[in-house]
């Protein structure tokens, strides 16, 4: 059970929210020589880390902002929470 | 060769009558060999089944699988035990289909009870649309002569008398029942597997944690081990759950996302439920074991995890889709509830083939669906180890039909692994 702290609404509980995973992928550039092999790789292929995770949890059940979430995968204690622009720091271990 | 008895009524009888003294070992405990010609990692159901086939129908013993933990305690032992083979796309259908098959005579293969019980599966729908689409799932499998089943309202009042027919907002219209599908025992299935390997001089190494993948020029060469350096001409990797984790100590990335699911058992009941029983109209799907325990489960939690145990807003999701079906589940108490973690694919269908690296091979991606195709995946997993090319039963589940455009997404849902 995750208690997530929604920069504009406060902490709330995670049934506010839907999550949409991986936050480090930016989509490609469709114009660039390589976009193929780029779409390919954002589409479908992930880190899927054992710990550290940075990913996306949309608040659909409070303001409808897009959340950052820094969270671990094997404890689920979440680092630090932000606004989809924010440069979030990713502890260590 | 093998020397050890076999089991049998007449062995059970003979124990009973001098105190049980006379079993042997299931399998041996051996301390790992410095090379083999084909490491597995991963003791669970599909890593024991490829050995097993790899063993007995290729010739290949020399077969070391390799387990972090002991044999059974992983997702084989963590499932909520169905198998079936009811899946529209052929090729989803033609290899369950397989896997059906082999379960029907796992028994005699095996020399082992693993209580396959063909006791049915039937899928329910609630609307006109949802009919539509069992029917043409349906029709899809008896195309490929696999047995399938439109059962009306009356037919499922008659097969399933506890399920609420008129539920205000989810009333069944129907369902696709498969008569040939059912449930096994998930740990007999581990155990059986095993013993069967064993027999044929696979080499089962538990508590022993692959912590690298050596490479050379491309190829694979052997594992680091928490017990030392094993070399391997040939590496299988069959660790669903922890595919990601375990590829990327070969390079790889995979279209792969770990997510939890949770199972639950209840108090032990007189039989109520015969077959299994899935909910249309959200994610749900109970079974009775017979021990008497009602075993069931739904959705994954949502959300990237390696953790093996489940939140709260599941549960609460699980049990109100239960009431809604089955309203006499109300009454009854949960007595266990786990979780297991899935490699949930990217089209929802799994891999099992080649990697780019030579030698190494993936059986992963199994989202939800693993333990039904528990022996099909060894005996194709086996087939493209020891012939380096995919049988054509799992040709179309390669990795590589990401890169290709050519998903295999049975609920059209995207490259969305939650969603699946």
């Amino acid at each position: 059970m995750h208690l997530i702290t929604c920069p504009w609404c406060g902490t709330r509980d995670q049934a506010e929210f839907t999550y949409r995973g991986d936050a480090t992928l930016t989509r490609p550039d469709p114009a660039s020589a390589n976009a193929p092999e780029a779409f390919f790789e954002f589409s479908y292929q992930r880190t899927n880390p054992m710990g550290w995770h940075s990913e996306w949890w949309h608040h659909t059940g409070g303001c409808r902002q897009w959340v950052k979430v820094v969270r671990n995968t094997l404890t689920h204690e979440i680092a630090a929470t932000g606004a989809a622009h924010d440069v979030l720091k990713v502890p260590a271990r | 060769m093998d020397t050890t008895p076999r089991y049998s009524g007449l062995r059970i009888f003979r124990e009973a009558l001098r105190g049980h003294q006379g079993w042997e070992r299931a399998w041996r405990d051996p301390a790992p060999k410095a090379s083999y010609d084909v490491v597995i990692i991963g003791g669970g159901g599909h890593g024991l089944a490829s050995a097993y086939y790899l063993a007995r129908d290729h010739g290949i013993a020399n077969v070391a699988v390799i387990e972090k933990s002991a044999i059974g305690l992983g997702n084989v032992g963590r499932n909520t035990t169905i198998v079936r083979s009811n899946y529209l796309y052929p090729e989803n259908h033609h290899f369950y289909e397989k896997s059906l098959q082999l379960w029907e005579g796992l028994e005699q293969d095996l020399n082992f009870n693993v209580m396959m019980s063909q006791r049915g599966v039937l899928n329910l729908f609630h609307s006109d649309s949802q009919r539509d689409a069992a029917a043409r799932r349906g029709n899809a499998m008896r195309l490929s002569g696999i047995d399938a089943e439109l059962l009306d309202r009356h037919g499922v009042a008659r097969y399933a008398p506890l399920v609420d027919m008129d539920n205000a907002r989810f009333p069944v219209y129907g369902g696709l029942l498969q008569n040939r599908g059912g449930t096994a025992r998930h740990d007999a299935v581990a155990w059986g597997f095993a013993r069967g390997a064993d027999r044929h001089g696979v080499d089962i190494i538990q508590h022993c944690e692959v912590t690298g993948i050596r490479r050379e020029g491309g190829r694979v060469t052997g594992v680091e081990t928490s017990r030392g350096f094993i070399s391997a001409r040939k590496i299988a990797i069959a660790v669903a759950g922890h595919s990601s984790h375990v590829a990327a100590m070969a390079g790889l990335r995979l279209p792969i996302e770990s997510h939890k699911l949770q199972a639950f058992v209840s108090e032990g009941l007189k039989p109520m439920i015969d077959g299994v029983i899935t909910f249309g109209a959200g994610h749900f799907y109970i079974s009775q074991s017979d021990k008497g325990g009602l075993v069931f489960g739904g959705d994954i939690d949502r959300y990237n995890s390696y953790a093996r145990r489940g939140s709260l807003p599941i549960v609460e999701d699980v049990m109100s889709e239960g009431i809604a079906m089955v309203p006499a589940l109300s009454r009854v108490r949960v007595l266990r509830q786990w979780a297991g973690i899935m490699d949930m694919s990217m089209d929802g269908s799994p891999i099992i083939g080649k990697t780019p690296v030579g030698g190494l091979y993936l059986n992963g991606g199994w989202c939800y669906g693993g333990f039904k195709a528990i022996p099909g995946s060894g005996w194709c997993f086996a087939y493209t180890i020891a012939k380096d090319e995919p049988h054509p039963l799992n040709a179309a589940l390669s990795l590589d039909r990401f890169r290709d455009g050519r998903m295999i997404d049975e609920k059209g849902a995207g490259p969305a692994p939650w969603a699946h």
